[in-house]
């Protein structure tokens, strides 16, 4: 195989739009073909995809594929893999860009293992070394970064992480590219899966996404009866409390006080973190907060990289501290 | 039904890692615990052995120490172990990852594969999936609940922003499980003694080498990530770091 100079980015849509972290995606490719020299398509798949075909299309690309078939309407890992396999193995691109988001976790690494070629998951930025194409990505729950490269011929897969790239820095271009229609061929029978409509449980009473200061209690609250002393704080505060995954699954506060990539997000003036380590899970439903106060007894937590002020310390000490504090600043004001 | 579960040993959540000298990777001298997901996916496995029957078998490849993850499940209740040891385990890309369990079990009739929804070492979410294709299988993932429904199961599956979706799959399958779907058990004393009579079988990387091929992905260098954001640390005993963090909020936050 010999790969033409192409990246080749596969958006997401649902009903019509495309996400956030697409035209992220399609940042991230513009900036990596400006260093190589390639040049930058799109895929756009689905059962009708012209509408989302001709918004990508404003971006500067060489070309939008629009790859529709009535299989495509709903997503199902078969599906995707039986019309982007003989896709990609008839344009051959140097590297197929994807967002990391959970459609395309659930068949982005099966896709690139069908045609025996490696994928990055989860990229945070890129580098372009004397001709060799690496990309960074988290290790270890945030605490450290590794640069990976492939080996072996491309194409190559990489995902890319949401919030790594700007989705107001796509270029747009000159005029609209050129926009081709492939009618995918797939077997109903090779549809091993038959998905449902998604749902939503939570009663969604609280919306988090008003809130002007939120605290949010993480793993280190360590036990049920210390979200109390949270509540206090947040009621000082005048604010709402929320609090990350393992909270929620444990049952301490309901599942939509939850922040995070499965839960709500935010972008209060003010998110104070108690005892959150920063999970990329949970930074992405917050970091939008004008500013971040973390509460942190290790150092080294991710959280600390992302936040304003950065307290290292034991929450269980200085919560109470902070509740008589902001009730003092209350009564003069 | 017969399940297998692929368990990890992964460094302990609270454990202060450090880079080994050539900067290549952690230095290994810390405490380990299975990855959490995998802890719920074969919570997942010994339920449904509990409801339809069956067997639950777990695997994992990795170093000698990573045994000690196999004895916790056996002690939780799985009915025999594989171990993949060796230290060539360690470095793996998921695809190898992948084959080599594969190689390992392939003559085995396992109706269902489960596997955690990502590692909290790499993270790379992709071993699970893989495995499906290796096999074959149909797969999904990010799992909830499971339903044994006929001849295939019905499955709770999440999706981002508080979205979830049901769906219906064929057995065999792969699934790779979420965090919080159940309440994990404890391991008991008697299933701590019954777990030392329970079969362990190891395999070396000699077994599987052939299955594996070469890696298709490499890390260059592990380093600690640059900081995005100018951050001001606050110190000193709880009631002057109170008084600090009031300041900022009243006259830096603008929030009291
Ligand atoms: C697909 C997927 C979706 C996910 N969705 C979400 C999501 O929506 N939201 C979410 O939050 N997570 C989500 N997660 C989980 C995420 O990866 C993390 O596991 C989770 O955010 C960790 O929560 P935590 O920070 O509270 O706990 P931990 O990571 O266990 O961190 C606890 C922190 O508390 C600190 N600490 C302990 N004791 C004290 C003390 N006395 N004082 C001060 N600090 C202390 C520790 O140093 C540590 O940093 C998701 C994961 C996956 C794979």
């Amino acid at each position: 195989m010999s790969a033409r100079g192409v990246i080749l980015v596969i958006t997401e849509q649902r009903e019509g739009k495309l996400n956030r972290v697409s035209y992220e995606t399609i940042t991230a490719a513009q900036k990596i073909a400006a260093e190589t020299g390639w040049s930058v398509e799109a895929v756009v798949m689905g059962a009708q995809v012209s509408v989302a075909a001709g918004e990508i299309a404003a971006k500067k690309l060489e070309k939008v594929y629009q790859i529709h078939s009535p299989a495509l309407g709903q997503y199902t890992a078969d599906g995707y893999i039986a019309a982007l396999k003989p896709f990609l193995a008839e344009k051959l691109p140097s590297l197929v860009l994807f967002p990391h988001t959970y459609q395309v976790r659930d068949f982005a690494p099966k896709l690139a293992l069908a045609l025996d070629r490696p994928l990055i998951s989860d990229a945070v930025s890129y580098k372009y070394e004397s001709g060799k194409l690496l990309f960074t990505r988290q290790m270890f729950q945030g605490k450290f970064v590794a640069d990976v490269s492939f080996s072996g011929e491309p194409p190559y897969f990489a995902t890319v992480q949401a919030g790594s790239f700007r989705a107001d820095q796509a270029e747009n271009g000159p005029a609209p590219a050129p926009i081709e229609t492939v009618h995918a061929i797939i077997e109903n029978s090779s549809i091993r899966v038959k998905p449902h409509e998604m749902y939503k449980e939570a009663k969604q009473a609280v919306d988090l996404t008003q809130a002007e200061i939120i605290v949010s209690v993480g793993r280190g609250i360590k036990e049920q009866k210390n979200i109390e002393m949270a509540a206090k704080l947040a009621e000082a505060l005048g604010g709402e409390l929320a609090a990350s995954r393992p909270i929620c699954d444990a049952g301490w506060l309901p599942i939509e006080r939850q922040i995070g990539s499965s839960g709500q997000t935010v972008s209060p003036k003010l998110y104070l973190a108690l005892g959150i380590s920063g999970a990329i899970q949970h930074l992405v439903g917050m970091k939008g907060s004008r500013s971040v106060i973390a509460v942190n007894k290790d150092p080294e937590a991710p959280i600390f990289d992302i936040a304003d002020v950065a307290v290292v310390g034991n929450l269980l000490e200085i919560v109470p501290a902070l509740i008589e504090e902001v009730k003092k600043a209350k009564a003069e004001a | 039904m017969k399940i297998l579960v692929c368990i990890k040993q992964v460094p302990q959540k609270d454990a202060p890692l450090k880079l080994n000298e050539s900067g290549s990777w952690i230095r290994e001298d810390v405490s380990y615990e299975v990855n959490e997901p995998d802890a719920y996916a074969l919570e997942e496995a010994l339920r449904q052995k509990e409801k339809n029957g069956g067997e639950v078998v777990v695997v994992t490849a990795g170093p000698a120490r990573a045994q000690q993850v196999l004895r916790e499940a056996l002690a939780k209740g799985a009915d025999r172990a594989i171990h993949l040891e060796g230290d060539e385990f360690v470095r793996l890309d998921p695809a190898s990852t992948a084959k080599a369990i594969a190689a390992a079990v392939k003559s085995e009739n396992f109706d269902l594969i489960f596997t955690g929804l990502q590692s909290d070492d790499y993270g790379y979410a992709q071993t699970g999936v893989l495995l499906a294709e290796v096999l074959g299988w149909p797969h999904s993932t990010i799992i909830l609940h499971i339903a044994k429904e006929g001849d295939g199961l019905k499955l709770k599956r999440e999706l981002e922003s508080g979205y979830f979706q049901d769906m219906e799959m064929p057995l065999p399958a792969v699934l790779t499980i979420q965090s919080g779907g159940n309440k994990l058990r404890y391991a008991t004393l008697m299933g701590i003694k019954q777990a030392k009579n329970k079969p362990m079988t190891k395999l070396g990387w000699a077994d599987v080498a052939s299955a594996v091929g070469k890696n298709g992905l490499k890390i260059e260098r592990l380093y600690i990530p640059v900081k995005q954001k100018r951050t001001e640390t606050i110190d000193g005993p709880p009631a002057e770091v109170a008084r600090k963090l009031v300041d900022k909020m009243r006259n830096e936050m603008r929030i009291l």
